[in-house]
C-alpha cells in the first residue's frame, strides 16, 4: 500500500537524482561534454539566430507597412495572360489621365486618389547636380494620401495643375546636395533642361527598410499634368479607401469603373492590376514561413549530426560505467530505473547544449542587429517560443539518440556488468 | 532431514536440484550439477571449496543475480525461478543484501549515499526514511563518524563496512557475502568477522563464501563444495553436538 503511494515520489526522486548525477557527470568531463554537444550547440545557435532575424525582419516589415498605410490600393496597368490585349503595345495598355475622370463620384468607398509617375533624371542648380534624382509627378491629393508634410513653403494646389506651372517640391536631401540655401523657396532648379521654381520642401520619406529604393531620399515632385505633358509617361494611381475594412469593396468599385473607362468587353480579362499592402504582407508571411522551414531543415541536419555525437558519448559512458550499472542492478535497480538514469543523462546533456546554443544564438542576434547597412535586421530578437522550440528539439534529440545506449545499459546482465573491468 | 525440529516457516532458502551450465562457444561448463540446500532463519553458514568449485555461481543464484539452468529456488517460501528481470530486481532490493569481495562502492558518492542506494529503488517505508535508515545502519557497522567520506578516503575495512551497511539497509532476509575478507588483511578480516557475529546474534541470516578455514569457523555451519556439488554439510565447534546434517547426495 505504502509502496503504491510512494511510487510517484520514488520516480520523481529517481529523476532528480539522475539529473544530479548527470550534471556531476557533465562537470567531471567538461571538455568531453562541450565537444560532444557542439553539434547541438551549433544547431540551436543557428536556429535561434535565423528565427531571431526573421522575427526582426517581420516586425520591421509590419512597422513599414503601418507607415505605408494599410488603406492604400495601388493600381497599375497590366497585360492579361490571355485575350486580345495579351500582346498589345504598352501605349495601348497604359493608363491615361482621362480614364480616371469621375472616379471619386463613381467609387464611394474611395476617399481620394493620386495619379503617379516616376522618372529618374538629372537635377541641377548652378554647378551642382544630382544625376539620378527621383522625379515624381503627383496630384495635390498625394500629400494627404502619403501623409507627408511640407516643412517649408507650401504643398501643391489645384492652381499649380490648372495653370500648368513649372513648380516643384524637393526633399531636404536634394536641397543639401544642390547646396541650396536653407530657405530655398523661389529658387529655380533645372530638370531635363527645363527650369522649375521650388515652392516647398517635403519631409524625407519615413525610412521604409526593404521597400525603399536606393537614393530614395533624393526626391523631386512636379505637378502630374506637367509631367504628363512633357514626358507622355507610364502612369499608375494610388487610391485610398475610406477605411481599411472597405478595401475589398473599394477594389470592386475600382474594377467596375476601370473596365468601363477602358472600354473592356464583358469577356475581356482585366488590363490592370490592383495591389494592396495586405497582399504583400501575406506574401511576406509565406516567404518567412518558407525560410523558417528551410532553416529548420538545416538545423534538423545539424541536430541529427549532434544526436549521433550524443549517442556515441552515451555509449562510451555506458561502457565506462558498466560496473556502476551492475552494482545498481545488484542492489535492486530495475531495468526501467537504469533506462531512466541514462535517458535523463542524455537529455540533460542535450539541454545543456541547447542552453549554450541559445546563449550563442543570442550573441549572434545581437551582432546581426548591429550590422551596419542592414537596417531591416535591427529589430532582430529571439522570441520566447523559439527558446521553447530549441529546448524541445534538444530534449527530443536527447531522448531519441539516448534511447539506444540507455536500452543497452538497462539490458546489461548484473553479473557480467560487475565482472567488467 | 535435520534432527532439529523445524517448522516450514523457518526455512528461508530451499534449493532443489539446482544446476547452472555456462555455454562458452560450443562447450558447456557445468558449474553447478544439482545442488540441494535448505537454510533456516538466523543460520550462519560458510560455503567452502577449492577455486572453481562453483561457490560464486551458487551465491549469484542465491542472490538472484543469476538464474539456474534447471531446478528450483524458493526464497521465503516463494519460487523465484519464474520471475521477470524486474521481479528479480525487486527481490534483490527487498530480500537480499549482497557483499562483494571488491566492495563495489560507487566512487563519486560518499558513504551515506552509497548506503542509501538500495532504498532509492525501494519505495515504501524504507524509501521515506532512507536518510535516517542509512545513518542508523552506518552507525551499527561502526562508521557513525565516516558518513561523509568518499570511498577513496576510507580504508579497505571501512569500505567493506560501508558495503555491509548498504547490504543491510533494506533489512534483507539474507545477507550474502562472497569472500568478504578476500581483499582484507588478517586484522581487518577479524573485525569484519566480529561484525558478522554481532549481526548473527541480532538474528540476521548470513551466508558467506570463503576459502580460509579460520574465517569459515566463525560460521555455525560449513557447506563444502567440489566440482559443482555439495560434498559436506556440517556444524562447527560446539554446534556439532546439537545437530547433524544429512550428507550431500
Ligand atoms: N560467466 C562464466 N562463463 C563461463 N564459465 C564460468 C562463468 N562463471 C564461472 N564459470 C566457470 O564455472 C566454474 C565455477 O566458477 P565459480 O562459481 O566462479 O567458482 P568459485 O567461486 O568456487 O571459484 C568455473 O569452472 C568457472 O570457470
Ligand atoms: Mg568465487
Amino acid at each position: 500500500m505504502l509502496r503504491l503511494l510512494t511510487a510517484p515520489l520514488v520516480l520523481t526522486v529517481l529523476v532528480m537524482q539522475s539529473i544530479r548525477l548527470a550534471l556531476g557527470q557533465i562537470w567531471a568531463n567538461k571538455t568531453r561534454s562541450a565537444l560532444t554537444t557542439i553539434g547541438i550547440v551549433i544547431g540551436v545557435a543557428s536556429v535561434t539566430a535565423v528565427i531571431a532575424s526573421l522575427t526582426g525582419l517581420k516586425a520591421k516589415v509590419l512597422k513599414d507597412f503601418e507607415t505605408l498605410g494599410t488603406n492604400k490600393i495601388y493600381v497599375n496597368p497590366d497585360w492579361p495572360r490571355e485575350g486580345r490585349f495579351r500582346n498589345f503595345n504598352w501605349r495601348v495598355i497604359r493608363f491615361r489621365p482621362e480614364q480616371f475622370d469621375g472616379l471619386l463620384e463613381r467609387c464611394p468607398s474611395i476617399s481620394n486618389f493620386t495619379m503617379m509617375t516616376n522618372r529618374s533624371k538629372k537635377v541641377s542648380y548652378g554647378i551642382h547636380s544630382i544625376d539620378n534624382a527621383r522625379i515624381s509627378g503627383i496630384n495635390p491629393s498625394w500629400h494627404e494620401i502619403e501623409n507627408r508634410s511640407v516643412i517649408l513653403g507650401r504643398p501643391f494646389t489645384l492652381m499649380d495643375e490648372e495653370n500648368g506651372w513649372q513648380v516643384c517640391l524637393i526633399t531636404p536631401a536634394v536641397r543639401d546636395e544642390l547646396r541650396l540655401d536653407l530657405d530655398c523657396i523661389g529658387k529655380r532648379i533645372i530638370i531635363d533642361r527645363r527650369s522649375y521654381r521650388i515652392v516647398g520642401v517635403v519631409e524625407t520619406r519615413v525610412e521604409s527598410g526593404m521597400f525603399g529604393q536606393m537614393g530614395d531620399s533624393k526626391e523631386v515632385f512636379i505637378p502630374f499634368p506637367t509631367a504628363w505633358r512633357l514626358w507622355d509617361p507610364w502612369m499608375y494611381i494610388i487610391a485610398a479607401c475610406r477605411k481599411p475594412e472597405l478595401s475589398q469593396e473599394a477594389q470592386a468599385e475600382l474594377k467596375f469603373f476601370l473596365r468601363q473607362t477602358r472600354h473592356l468587353q464583358p469577356d475581356d480579362p482585366d488590363t490592370f492590376r490592383m495591389d494592396v499592402i495586405e497582399e504583400y504582407l501575406k506574401q511576406f508571411n509565406t516567404m518567412a514561413a518558407t525560410m523558417t522551414a528551410i532553416a529548420g531543415g538545416v538545423v534538423g541536419i545539424s541536430l541529427l549530426v549532434g544526436g549521433v555525437g550524443i549517442m556515441n558519448i552515451m555509449l562510451v559512458s555506458v561502457s565506462e560505467r558498466t560496473r556502476e550499472i551492475g552494482l545498481r542492478k545488484a542492489v535492486g535497480a530495475r531495468p526501467s530505473a537504469i533506462l531512466l538514469q541514462f535517458l535523463v543523462e542524455s537529455v540533460v546533456l542535450c539541454l545543456f547544449g541547447g542552453l549554450m546554443g541559445i546563449g550563442i544564438g543570442q550573441g549572434l542576434t545581437t551582432l546581426i542587429s548591429k550590422i551596419p547597412n542592414a537596417h531591416f535586421l535591427s529589430m532582430a530578437y529571439i522570441p520566447l517560443w523559439a527558446i521553447g522550440i530549441s529546448f524541445g528539439f534538444a530534449g527530443s534529440v536527447g531522448v531519441f539518440f539516448g534511447m539506444f545506449p540507455a536500452i543497452k545499459a538497462a539490458r546489461l546482465d548484473p553479473i557480467e556488468a560487475l565482472r567488467h573491468e | 532431514m535435520s534432527m532439529m525440529p523445524t517448522s516450514r516457516d523457518d526455512v528461508v532458502i530451499r534449493l532443489s536440484g539446482v544446476a547452472r551450465t555456462y555455454k562458452v562457444g560450443v562447450e558447456s561448463i557445468h558449474a553447478l550439477k544439482g545442488v540441494d540446500l535448505e537454510l533456516r532463519r538466523n543460520e550462519y553458514v560458510a560455503i567452502m571449496g577449492p577455486s572453481g568449485s562453483g561457490k560464486s555461481t551458487l551465491m549469484n543464484i542465491l542472490g538472484c543475480l543469476d538464474r539456474c539452468t534447471s531446478g528450483t529456488y524458493e526464497l521465503d517460501g516463494r519460487d523465484t525461478t519464474r520471475l521477470s528481470s524486474a521481479g528479480l530486481a525487486r527481490v534483490r532490493n527487498a530480500q537480499i543484501g549482497f557483499v562483494f569481495q571488491a566492495f563495489e562502492l560507487l566512487p563519486r558518492l560518499n558513504a551515506i549515499k552509497n548506503v542509501e542506494l538500495p532504498l532509492i529503488y525501494a519505495g515504501g517505508e524504507g524509501w521515506l526514511n532512507r536518510k535516517a535508515r542509512a545513518r542508523e545502519t552506518l552507525t551499527k557497522v561502526g562508521l557513525g563518524e565516516r558518513m561523509k567520506h568518499r570511498p577513496n578516503q576510507l580504508s579497505g575495512g571501512e569500505k567493506q563496512r560501508v558495503a555491509i551497511a548498504r547490504a543491510l539497509v533494506n533489512r534483507p532476509s539474507i545477507l550474502l557475502a562472497d569472500e568478504p575478507t578476500g581483499n582484507l588483511d588478517t586484522r581487518t578480516s577479524l573485525d569484519i568477522m566480529a561484525l558478522f557475529e554481532q549481526l548473527h546474534q541480532e538474528g540476521q541470516t548470513i551466508i558467506m563464501v570463503t576459502h580460509e578455514d579460520d574465517i569459515a569457523h566463525h560460521a555455525k555451519r560449513i557447506v563444502r563444495m567440489r566440482d559443482g556439488r555439495i560434498v559436506a554439510d556440517e556444524l562447527t565447534g560446539s554446534n556439532r553436538q546439537i545437530a547433524t546434517v544429512a550428507p550431500a547426495t
